[in-house]
């Protein structure tokens, strides 16, 4: 890093940070996890999920979005965080119908993975029962959004990273969901099983056709390390 | 009238949209006005329509949809050729809004959330409207009618389904003329005349820093509630690079309880503009936008008019009072029933075409706002208190109200009290004070600053009006001895639930679930533990939402457990845990069928 940097304190370790970095950045870069669901290196962040909220000299604030700044002192791994971080996974979990046992995407689920992470056994909010659709109509790709957690992450590499916008969002409020560009389907959209759209979902809600359940168990990325410890394992001092 | 979309042939269609594309010369952060003439014109925006649009402008269909999907008042299916919103805001629930409800579907024959079968009207509910004044009130094809009684509703459905506008004889439902403008106190700073042109030419006299200074010296605060320094806000702004900068007026009042706004832009526009016209002065600005909230449709021909002649007064356009290379002109943007785009940075979204979804800051507006440029965004309020101040000096103004809230401020008041409306009164006023004046004295609870506010109860009565001690847009609404406040926490978290935009989990998920534990609790099958969880799970919500109104949607809850314990007290029950899954219930359907109950083991 050139001279312009400057130090921010994370849970009492100081972390070096330059002016072009958000809180997130600068903590992934010194090994320190900041958990977040719907935020991806490749795409521009989101914002939705809110689980990468630390508390910056104080206050409540989302770490994906916001620039590092001299002397900031933030707090990120404390018993409350981890509650409220909980939380929100939970009603993800109610939310939607996820059915870990069975997913395809279970071992690699960003989601299941968090849930792990935070000490989730079972949610203790009562479920939304949805009644969502499958579409299956496209030759190689489905969407499934019963294990949709609307991180935008489709939306934002469909139309960033795959020039093609194949997703956007539909309603608001808890009648919210991914659209499609199209009348009726998939199949009438230009997806390709290639696009990046399909590759970033963190959970089973867009996934490829014909080739589920190929990692075994034990193989599985958090079947052994939680989530995040790609990114402690880099960390230099304790 | 508008007409059903499949009366048009799609060549047609084709052309009616290309030519309303046009008109906003494809731009694509006219959208919204884009659909809403679509829709006006082909009766909602069907996905024929919505790829119509799409291909006129070169953007994708579901850039469409996701906008249009997100508005109350836009529909992707066909309406009736009528179409009443019937506004469901607490206080007009208060004032008999559910037998008015009944008799409209006694009336129309069908339920709210339908169309009638030969398509002459749509039945629907809206948030609040701003008419809380003159409860119950509904939109009825964007036309207002206030005060609405059972016996009203057959002569309106009637003249509906003939095809006329018009309100039943007597006049007392006339149209626009009918709502009543319920100013019942004036003061020295709002109300008071104002000669147009003498503030903007005061403000002509200094260099644009110095009418920076002068508003920092009057100390105002902005009027949403919030009560951030206007003046640093537009030093901010001033200061920041950009290509264009942009004078932004919060016109979407849409807090329930709230229509202060109405009442100005009704009455004193042309404060309103001269403020937004200082403002563009100050920060260098030449572009001013005023986001109006779509319930407010019927004021935008009056509002256009005084924009007209402002222009032809020269105090809109170029060279503005003579001032050479001082440009600036106004845009009126419709909302589209959206309470969240209020919060400003929706709002902003919202100017540029999209879905109100809120922006996480920083940035703050001030430095990337509308086009990604700086941007003041303030309240009606704000720009009408700045005009004053240019007008009479600072130092006039700090001498009203108190240390930290300087000058008058607006309330709008209603719900149990003898004079509802909006009074013009000096910050630092009591609760007590506040509602002797409006005719109240037997409040057992008064929500301040709506839903999103705070709860008091006649303890705090004692307490000040202002910045430093309980801080409010204005929104005051009574409630008297016998009103179940429980009910009222209950509609207002569901408000909340209706008007999330379902961006961010806490707000989209934590909202509903807030919803289902406190039914749990009111519904007598709550404990100790479920109220802890009612707390705790309040708290996530409010720390963790993106944006003021996910983390303000625990407010109705918190604030009563704060400050009316009792209330939830009475309804706990002593017990660890009660399941909040009703086995009984679950297997009554099976149990019928089967002709027999289940055994329990215990039995």
């Amino acid at each position: 890093m050139g001279s312009d940097t400057f130090t921010i304190i994370v849970d009492d370790v100081e972390v070096e940070a330059g002016p072009d970095q958000t809180v997130m950045e600068a903590c992934d870069a010194a090994g320190i996890y900041i958990p977040r669901l719907c935020y991806h290196p490749e795409l521009v962040p989101g914002g939705h999920c809110r689980v990468c909220t630390c508390k910056v000299n104080g206050k409540p604030m989302n770490t994906c979005t916001l620039p590092a700044q001299n002397s900031m002192v933030i707090e990120n791994n404390t018993p409350e965080l981890t509650e409220m971080r909980r939380h929100l996974i939970e009603m993800l979990f109610v939310e939607g119908n996820h059915v870990c046992p069975m997913c395809e995407a279970s071992g690699r689920c960003e989601l299941q993975a968090l849930a792990y992470r935070f000490g989730m056994t079972t949610p203790e909010y009562p479920y939304k029962w949805a009644s969502i659709e499958v579409d299956a109509s496209h030759p190689d790709v489905y969407i499934d959004r019963n294990r949709c957690v609307l991180c935008g992450r489709c939306v934002r590499s469909s139309r960033d990273l795959d020039k093609k916008q194949v997703f956007g969002f539909e309603g608001r409020g808890d009648k919210m969901k991914v659209a499609i560009n199209a009348d009726h389907g998939l199949s009438e959209t230009g997806l390709s099983s290639a696009d990046k759209a399909v590759a970033l979902c963190p959970t089973g809600s867009i996934v490829i056709k014909r080739q589920g359940y190929r990692v075994p168990y034990g193989k599985r990325p958090y079947d052994k390390v939680p989530i995040g410890s790609d990114i402690e394992k880099k960390r230099t001092h304790k | 009238m508008p007409t059903i979309g499949g009366k048009h042939m799609p060549a047609e269609t084709k052309k009616i949209v290309d030519e309303i594309v046009r008109s906003y010369g494809k731009e694509r952060h006219r959208l919204m006005d884009i659909v809403r003439d679509a829709q006006e014109q082909l009766g909602c925006v069907c996905n024929e329509t919505a790829h119509l649009i799409a291909s006129a402008m070169g953007i994708q269909f579901v850039e469409v949809i996701d906008m249009a999907s997100f508005y109350s008042f836009f529909s992707r299916q066909p309406k009736g050729n009528s179409v009443i919103r019937l506004s469901n805001c607490v206080v007009d629930k208060m004032h008999g809004m559910e037998l008015v409800a009944k008799a409209f579907e006694r009336a129309a024959g069908v339920p709210f959330g339908s169309t009638t079968g030969d398509g002459a009207i749509t039945l629907e509910y809206t948030a609040c409207i701003g008419m809380c004044d003159q409860a119950p009130a509904a939109l009825v094809n964007g036309t207002v009618m206030t005060k609405l009684c059972p016996e009203d509703v057959p002569g309106i459905v009637k003249m509906l389904r003939k095809g006329e506008y018009g309100a039943p004889k007597g006049g007392s439902l006339l149209p626009d003329a009918q709502i009543e403008l319920n100013l019942r106190k004036t003061g020295p700073v709002l109300f008071a005349p104002l000669e147009s042109g003498a503030a903007i030419r005061a403000a002509l006299n200094m260099p644009p820093e110095k009418v920076i200074e002068v508003i920092t010296g009057s100390r105002l605060r902005g009027r949403g509630g919030a009560g951030f320094p206007t003046g640093m806000k537009w030093s901010f702004c001033r200061k920041a690079k950009g290509i264009a900068h942009y004078i932004i007026c919060n016109a979407d009042e849409g807090e329930p309880g709230t229509f202060k706004d109405r009442v100005m832009l009704t009455q004193i526009p042309d404060t309103l503009f001269e403020g937004m016209t200082i403002g563009g002065y100050a920060i260098g600005a030449t572009e001013g936008l005023l986001y109006l909230r779509g319930e407010y449709q019927y004021l935008y021909r009056h509002l256009q008019g005084v924009l007209e002649r402002r222009r032809h007064l020269g105090l809109l356009g170029n060279n503005i009072c003579g001032r050479e290379g001082f440009n600036f002109d106004i845009r009126i943007q419709l909302g589209a029933g959206a309470y969240v785009c209020g919060e400003e940075s929706s709002l902003i979204e919202s100017l540029e075409g999209k879905r109100g979804a809120p922006r996480d800051r920083p940035p703050f507006p001030v430095t990337k706002g509308y086009m990604d440029q700086p941007s003041s965004v303030n309240n009606v309020e704000t720009y009408c208190c700045a005009a004053r101040v240019l007008e009479k000096g600072a130092e006039w103004f700090s001498k009203m109200g108190t240390k930290d809230s300087t000058g008058m401020k607006l309330f709008s008041v209603s719900g149990d009290c003898v004079h509802p409306g909006v009074y013009e009164l000096e910050f630092g006023i009591t609760v007590d004070e506040l509602l002797t004046t409006v005719g109240a004295d037997d409040a057992q609870a008064v929500q301040i600053g709506g839903p999103s506010g705070t709860c008091v109860s006649p303890k705090d009565f004692g307490r000040k009006l202002c910045f430093e001690d309980i801080s409010t847009g204005g929104s005051v609404i009574v409630f008297g001895p016998k009103r179940d406040m429980l009910q009222i926490v209950r509609e207002f978290t569901e408000f909340f639930i209706d008007e999330s935009c379902g961006w961010c989990v806490p707000c989209r998920v934590g909202t509903v679930l807030l919803q289902k534990q406190f039914d749990k609790i009111i519904e007598g099958k709550g404990t100790k533990r479920d109220l802890d969880g009612l707390v705790n799970l309040a708290n996530t919500v409010k720390t963790m939402s993106r944006c003021g109104l996910g983390q303000t949607a625990p407010q109705p809850i918190l604030t009563t457990i704060r400050n009316i314990p009792a209330l939830y007290h009475a309804m706990l029950k002593p017990d660890d845990f009660i399941p909040a899954f009703d086995f009984e219930k679950a297997l009554a359907e099976g149990a019928a069928v089967q002709g027999r109950q289940p055994v329990w083991e215990e039995e």
